[in-house]
């Protein structure tokens, strides 16, 4: 549905460079990324908002880069849902109807339809001022959506609004993209966010794109230490490999499979990583002895910092368990981990 | 009672002393001109005639600014292109130019010797001495308050309204009369407001470009040169009344903006 091609767009201050992506009919397609990675010059630049430098974007096969805004088929919804401050709910909604060849009974079918969907029905008649986020959030997606887009782009849908809400809204947008035959396309800094939603999504760094595939692909498998890192994975080493087994300075780590390279990359999720006297007894092939190094709260779960020869190991572990072990700084305690939980690049 | 800071006071002396210094003269001289006076010269023909040009003028001045000065303040506001500071500062100079300067500058090219007088001359336009000459002469000195109030409008109305608009159907232009005159119409209000304020008061520039048809001030300058403050009072009073007006309807709009958002 959306082929991007070798893209670069220089704005004052920022360029996206040597961007390709390919986003797939009806698909829910998430670009996630840090802030200020260029996420949302990425969704202008598809809109037509921006200009291009170099580069080619497709739309629906219809090759569009020189195109403007209105005529490449793409609603954008923004992350302040810039709804029209003097026009009513309902008249915020019906805003694009007149530039699509849609009669006046489809659209008041249309606007029935999403009206029932997003339930705003109560809220039709008044302006924007002084709805809720949520509530905003919802007739920014009815007015992006009665137009019948090809492609929706959504930038940050959610990180506005109050985590009640956050939940609701996701849920909405993935009933959304299943009813319907627009393509999805959303810009998020949340990991998180993109795991309940992604069918496929891509990471963006810095102005380019880190990886790009299937999300469990992204989250399983990162190629790089910035997309490991950003899909959790907070345990990055760079070392050696020697045939099975992986160096990091004195530290030996054995590993499933052979790899060509003799440098590189591990990387292993903390919850992987498991602490506490029971755990020597357990048949996983990585043990070691360290001393806890700090003990960050982090609300439901604690990252657990161990030192193992001068490498730190973060293992993430529940409340309960860390009372349970009773473990402080300074304690020295045994760590493990399986083979098959490490990932090489 | 708390014991305020010698500063907190001493701010409230200068407070006084500045609206001292700017209502005891003004109300001094609307209160010195008996209510004979003030009935006798608005019954004048010359002195309504006066006025009335005073604001036929500087509303077309406003006018004219409306129409050339929003799409440029428009585009001041959206677009960063190299030389925006350039542009921006030479639109406010009209703002620092000594105003008979202003009326020297557009005499020397109304005039026969400059090819810009001797086109107007050929197709009919008289600069020196008319109405077209003081609409000139105030549209060149307001157009900087009418163009720096609207593009302070449009800087506060987001982009990403009009981006929103585009990407549902909406062409620039249609974007423009849905989206971002709608929200920009106050600023350009008070832009005509500001600038015809500004023109109604021209006096320098204009008394070198059109002595005659005279406008207010003029005629307030020739009664006191000719006959003293006794009888240029009156005609004063009368401007200042509808100057205070158009100030007093800028006011209200800006307030009820404040409320509002």
């Amino acid at each position: 549905m959306i082929f991007i091609e070798n893209l670069h767009i220089n704005l004052p201050g920022f360029s996206l460079r040597d961007i390709s992506l390919h986003v797939k009919e009806n698909e829910f397609f998430i670009l996630m990324g840090p802030t200020g990675s260029g996420k949302t010059v990425l969704l202008e630049g598809i809109s037509g908002l921006v200009p291009i430098r170099q580069g080619k974007i497709l739309i629906g096969g219809r090759e569009v880069t020189a195109m403007p805004p209105e005529k490449r088929g793409v609603s954008l919804v923004y992350q302040d849902h810039a709804l029209f401050p003097h026009l009513t709910v309902k008249d915020n909604i019906r805003y694009g109807l007149r530039y699509h060849p849609i009669d006046k009974k489809e659209g008041r079918r249309r606007l029935r339809l999403l009206v029932e969907k997003l339930d705003i029905k109560h809220i039709l008649k008044r302006l924007p001022l002084n709805l809720s986020g949520g509530e905003k959030q919802r007739v920014a997606l009815a007015r992006a959506l009665i137009v019948s887009p090809q492609v929706i782009l959504l930038d940050e849908p959610l990180s506005a609004l109050d985590p009640v809400f956050r939940e609701e809204i996701r849920n909405t947008l993935k009933n959304l993209q299943s009813s319907s035959d627009t393509t999805f396309m959303m810009v998020t800094h949340d990991f998180a966010e993109a795991l309940a939603l992604a069918d496929r999504a891509a990471v963006i760094n810095n102005g380019t794109i880190e990886q790009s595939g299937s999300i469990d692909d992204i989250f399983l498998r990162p190629r790089s230490v910035f997309t490991a890192d950003f899909v959790g994975m907070k345990n990055i080493f760079e070392g050696q490999f020697r045939d099975n087994r992986f160096l990091v300075q004195d530290v030996e780590i054995m590993i499933d499979r052979k790899l060509d390279t003799s440098k590189g990359h591990i990387a292993i999720r903390p919850e992987d990583i498991l602490i506490g006297p029971k755990v020597m007894r357990s048949n996983t092939r990585n043990t070691f002895e360290g001393r806890v190094k700090n003990i960050i709260d982090q609300g439901f779960t604690y990252e657990v910092h161990v030192g193992v020869r001068g490498v730190v190991f973060k293992s993430l572990i529940t409340k309960k368990g860390l009372y349970k072990m009773g473990i402080q700084e300074g304690d020295n305690i045994p760590i493990a981990f399986k083979s098959a939980s490490i990932h090489s690049f | 009672m708390k014991k305020r800071e010698p500063f907190f006071w001493f701010t409230i002396s200068c407070g006084v002393v500045i609206l001292a210094f700017i209502l005891v003269p003004l109300v001094e001289m609307m209160t010195s001109p008996s209510f004979s006076a003030l009935e006798e010269s608005i019954k004048d023909k010359e002195v309504l005639r006066s006025i009335w040009l005073s604001l036929y003028t500087a509303g077309s001045a406003a006018l004219i600014s409306f129409l050339l000065g929003t799409p440029l303040a428009y585009i001041l506001a959206r677009i960063d292109f190299r030389g925006k500071r350039l542009v921006e500062s030479i639109i406010d100079l009209p703002i620092v130019i000594p105003h008979p300067v202003v009326g020297i500058a557009i005499l020397s090219v109304a005039g026969k010797n400059h090819w810009i007088g001797r086109f107007l001359f050929d197709i009919g336009v008289r600069i020196m001495g008319s109405v077209t000459g003081i609409i000139v002469v105030l549209t060149f000195v307001g157009l900087p308050f009418y163009i720096n109030a609207v593009k302070d409008g449009f800087e506060g109305i987001s982009p990403r309204l009009e981006n929103v608009s585009r990407s549902l159907g909406a062409s620039m232009t249609s974007t423009f009369f849905r989206i971002t005159f709608p929200l920009a119409w106050r600023s350009m209000l008070i832009g005509i407001i500001m600038c015809s304020a500004r023109a109604i008061s021209e006096f320098g520039a204009v008394v070198i470009v059109a002595y005659h048809p005279m406008i207010a001030p003029v005629m307030i300058y020739e009664r006191f040169e000719a006959y003293g403050l006794k009888y240029s009072q009156p005609v004063a009073v009368w401007l200042v009344f509808v100057c205070l007006s158009l100030f007093l309807a800028l006011r209200i709009l800006t307030l009820h903006r404040k409320t509002e958002t």
